[in-house]
C-alpha cells in the first residue's frame, strides 16, 4: 500500500468561491500538505502558476476573467517557458458527460464533479501522483494521453497514424522548466 | 518540492503525433506503508471537514442571498449577459457546494435552475414564476432546515421543481437536438 507525502507537494487551488477554497485548503492541509496557494480567477492562477511552479493544480471550471478550461489550455503550451506537464484536476459543479470530454480535450488530467468529498479528492491526487500518463502532442492537442484503456476491444477508425518510431532522449522538461524559475 | 534527478524525457515520434514519456516527477512523494497502517488521511480530512460544519449554515445563507440578489437584478434590468452570468454562477455554486454544506435538496433545486439558464432557447420566454419558484425554494430550504420535518419536504420540493423544469425544457428544445440530448442525458454524479 502507498501513501503520499503531502508535505513534499505544492498545490495551486483556483476557485472563485471563497467557501470552496476554504474547504479545499482544509482538506489539503489535513492530508498533510503545507504549501497550498490560492487564486480566485484564472488570470491570477496563471500568474501564480508561473511564479510558484506547483506540483498539482486543482481548478474550478466556471470563473471570472478566464475560466478553468482556458487556464488548462494556457498551462498546456508545449513551447512555454513554464512547466506544461503539471497534473490538472478539474473540480467542478458541471456534471454532464460532454463537459468531461471538453475538459479532457483541454488537457485536464482528472475530473472531479462536486459535491467534493475527502475520499474523491484523495483518490484523484493519488492517481496523478502514482499513475502519470504519457503526454501526447499532435497538431491540435497537447496533454495527457486521453486513452486510459489498453484493452484491444476498441472498434472504430484508428485516429493516430503510425509509422517508424523515432525515439529521442532529452533532459527532463520539468527540470528545465523549474530551472528557469 | 518533488524533484526528479537525472530524469530524461523520451519522445517517440510518429507520423502525426509524438508520445512524450518522462520518469514520474512525483515518484519521490510516494511512500510504501504496511497494509495495516493506522494513519488514514481521508478520515483525518473528513474529521477536519466536520470541524468546519458549524459554519456551513451561514455560508449557505450567503450563497442563497447572492442568488436572490442576482434574481433581483434580473427583475430590475432584464436578462443581459452580465445578469444572466451572475444568476448562473450563483446557482452553479450552490449546485456544487450545497451537498457538502448539508443542503442536498438546495443543490438539486439549483441544478434544475442551472439547466433552465443553460438550455432555455430564450430566457425572456421562460415563465418568470419558474425561475422565482426555484429561488424561493432554495431560500426556504436553507432557512427552514432546522425544522425536523423539512428534509423530506425539501427533497419533494426539489423533485417537483426539476420535473416541471424538465417538461418545460424538453418542450422548448424539441427542435434543438443538441440541447435536447443534453437535457435528457443522465448526470455523471451518482444519485443520492
Amino acid at each position: 500500500m502507498f501513501r503520499i507525502d503531502f508535505n513534499k507537494l505544492r498545490f495551486l487551488v483556483c476557485d472563485d468561491n471563497p467557501h470552496m477554497r476554504r474547504i479545499l485548503r482544509t482538506l489539503l492541509h489535513s492530508f498533510g500538505a503545507r504549501e497550498v496557494y490560492e487564486a480566485e480567477d484564472g488570470a491570477t492562477a496563471l500568474e501564480m502558476y508561473s511564479h510558484y511552479v506547483p506540483d498539482i493544480v486543482i481548478t474550478d471550471w466556471s470563473m471570472p476573467i478566464f475560466d478553468g478550461l482556458e487556464l488548462a489550455q494556457m498551462i498546456r503550451q508545449p513551447e512555454s517557458k513554464g512547466n506544461p506537464y503539471a497534473p490538472i484536476i478539474m473540480l467542478t459543479g458541471h456534471s454532464e458527460k460532454r463537459r468531461v470530454t471538453v475538459a479532457r480535450d483541454a488537457g485536464v488530467t482528472e475530473f472531479l464533479a462536486k459535491p467534493i468529498s475527502a475520499k474523491g479528492l484523495y483518490q484523484r491526487i493519488l492517481n496523478v501522483v502514482a499513475n502519470p500518463r504519457p503526454f501526447i502532442k499532435t497538431k491540435t492537442y497537447f496533454g495527457p494521453d486521453r486513452r486510459r484503456n489498453t484493452a484491444n476491444a476498441y472498434i472504430g477508425p484508428e485516429r493516430r497514424v503510425g509509422g517508424e518510431v523515432e525515439v529521442m532522449q532529452q533532459p527532463s522538461l520539468l527540470d528545465k522548466a523549474r530551472s528557469t524559475v | 518540492m518533488a524533484k526528479s534527478k537525472s530524469a530524461t524525457v523520451q519522445i517517440s515520434t510518429f507520423a502525426d503525433h509524438h508520445i512524450i514519456t518522462q520518469p514520474n516527477p512525483l515518484r519521490n512523494v510516494l511512500r510504501r506503508v504496511a497494509e495495516r497502517d493506522l494513519d488514514d488521511p481521508v478520515a483525518r480530512a473528513e474529521k477536519a471537514l466536520a470541524g468546519l460544519s458549524g459554519e456551513f449554515k451561514s455560508w449557505m445563507v450567503i450563497e442563497a442571498d447572492r442568488l436572490s440578489d442576482a434574481h433581483a437584478a434580473i427583475l430590475r434590468d432584464g436578462f443581459t449577459d452580465v445578469t444572466r452570468e451572475e444568476l448562473f454562477r450563483a446557482a452553479h455554486d450552490i449546485k456544487g457546494d450545497a451537498a457538502t454544506f448539508g443542503f442536498p435538496s438546495a443543490g438539486a433545486a439549483a441544478e434544475s435552475l442551472c439547466r433552465i439558464i443553460e438550455h432555455a432557447p430564450d430566457l425572456d420566454e421562460v415563465p418568470s414564476n419558474l425561475i422565482a419558484h426555484h429561488i424561493n425554494a432554495i431560500q426556504a430550504i436553507v432557512r427552514e432546515r432546522t425544522r425536523l420535518d423539512t428534509a423530506a419536504t425539501a427533497g419533494e420540493l426539489s423533485k417537483q421543481l426539476r420535473g416541471i423544469a424538465d417538461v418545460f425544457l424538453t418542450h422548448a428544445n424539441r427542435d434543438r437536438p443538441e440541447h435536447l440530448e443534453a437535457v435528457l442525458a443522465p448526470s455523471i454524479v451518482p444519485a443520492e
